[in-house]
């Protein structure tokens, strides 16, 4: 699997992950599809830039940081729509950012498919 | 009266095996070690100008089969061109009548030298690099019989070799030396697998060859051996890289040698060949597999040991997952409250 595909299914896992914990917020528990959905759409994102990134620089901590500053910055964004919930949105977003950071540097191949 | 030191005794032992370089293109320089059926020294190649060692017989007397032999040695060296494998440059027969080849001459230390102060991981990789020139040995029909550390050189330059086949032979010769009988060989046996046979009756009937500690069982009793004999010595090098002790020696001293890795070794020294590794290639990837934290053939992990190896090649990624998951699970409770 290379980097950017590893980094898009693992954003997406995580990203759903995220979304549905939401359901535990009452407050906005009745908004939960479209948060699933946000949050699934926002973990691809990162994983694409993160994942591109890593197939451009091999560098463990500068991976694990640009995954870091992805994931807050997406975050943010998100958190400035929903007008609230910074600390629980960024905090997990960043998270998020870091791990598929972490992992696309670690694992996930170089490989490219070839067109014929 | 004077009474002679054993450094003299050994010293004029040395000088009346010099061998007699007249004639030669070689210039003897010192002596250098002791072989099972001569001695080596080291010379100096005056025509191409280099330093070479000379493996020289020691007796004239009863030569002839030595002879034979040291000749087959040196066809079996000629034959096998690996890296890992000393090249030879030239036989021939002194002007004294003692039979000779030449071969490279490797500075350097023997690997039990070698490895002290280097890791377990280090250790294995040597392990791997002797094994290359064993199974290319293997693969074109030769068993060397007498793998041991005293045999195995790291030169200058970090190469490893496989040295003295001086009990080199054609593998899957269905001979038992016990039962060889007494005649000697005709010109037409003087095939390569006679010579080896011939090998066997110069040695002695009923001798054992080997190192114990180092032996296959089938080979300390005499009986027929095939490549897999290697095979067990290569277990008990590998006991020695990793315990520090030859095998024979009884426990590893103190030392706690990873499951895996006594799994690979009582499996390489298994008793019946059936049970060891069939090749040496078989054996190195199960090293790789160690190395790699990945499991390896010989053994069958239980559940926690597979988790501890997972754990220990992912600690990081566990470590992250786990604290999201600790983040996630404390964000549920404070918003319980």
């Amino acid at each position: 699997m290379n980097k950017i595909v590893l980094g898009v299914v693992l954003g997406a896992v995580l990203g759903a992950f995220d979304g549905l914990s939401a359901w535990l917020t009452p407050a906005v528990r009745s908004q939960i599809v479209g948060i699933v959905i946000g949050s699934t759409v926002k973990g691809i994102i990162a994983g694409i830039l993160i994942g591109v990134f890593a197939r451009k620089v091999h560098s463990l901590a500068l991976g694990i940081l640009f995954g870091l500053a992805v994931g807050l910055v997406l975050a943010f964004i998100i958190a400035q729509l929903q007008h609230g919930y910074y600390f629980q949105i960024m905090l997990p977003g960043g998270m998020v950012g870091l791990i598929v950071g972490y992992a696309t540097q670690k694992y996930g191949s170089l490989q490219t498919t070839q067109r014929a | 009266m004077r009474q002679l030191t054993d450094k003299v005794v050994a010293r004029l032992q040395a000088d009346m095996q010099s061998p007699d370089l007249t004639g030669t293109r070689y210039r003897l320089v010192r002596y250098l070690a002791r072989g099972g059926m001569g001695s080596v020294w080291l010379v100096e190649d005056t025509i191409l100008q280099r330093q070479v060692a000379l493996k020289v017989l020691d007796f004239v007397a009863a030569a002839d089969d030595l002879a034979e032999r040291l000749l087959q040695e040196a066809r079996i060296l000629a034959g096998l061109e690996h890296p890992g494998i000393v090249p030879v440059h030239d036989v021939g027969t002194l002007t004294d009548g003692r039979a000779f080849y030449c071969m490279k001459y490797v500075e350097g230390r023997t690997l039990a030298q070698h490895i002290t102060g280097k890791s377990v991981p280090d250790r294995l990789r040597l392990l791997e690099r002797v094994a290359e020139p064993v199974d290319f040995a293997h693969a074109r029909g030769f068993i060397h019989r007498d793998l041991k550390p005293e045999n195995i050189m790291i030169g200058a330059f970090g190469e490893v070799l496989v040295m003295d086949w001086g009990l080199a032979k054609v593998r899957n010769i269905v001979r038992n030396i016990a039962r060889q009988p007494a005649r000697p060989p005709t010109e037409e046996e003087l095939t390569t697998e006679a010579a080896s046979s011939a090998t066997s009756r110069a040695t002695g009937q009923g001798s054992v060859l080997g190192t114990p500690g180092y032996m296959s069982p089938e080979q300390k009793r005499g009986d027929e051996v095939d490549h897999r004999t290697d095979i067990f010595s290569l277990g008990a090098l590998l006991w020695f890289l990793v315990a520090g002790s030859s095998p024979g020696e009884g426990s590893a001293g103190g030392v706690k040698v990873p499951r895996p890795l006594r799994a690979i070794c009582d499996k390489a020294m298994a008793t019946d060949p059936v049970a060891r590794y069939q090749s040496a290639g078989e054996m190195t990837a199960d090293i790789a597999h160690y190395l790699e934290d990945a499991p390896v053939n010989a053994y069958r992990e239980n559940l926690v040991e597979r988790g501890a190896r997972l754990y220990a090649r992912h600690s990081t990624a566990v470590i992250l997952v786990a604290v999201y998951l600790l983040m996630r699970f404390l964000f549920i409770l404070f918003a319980r409250r």
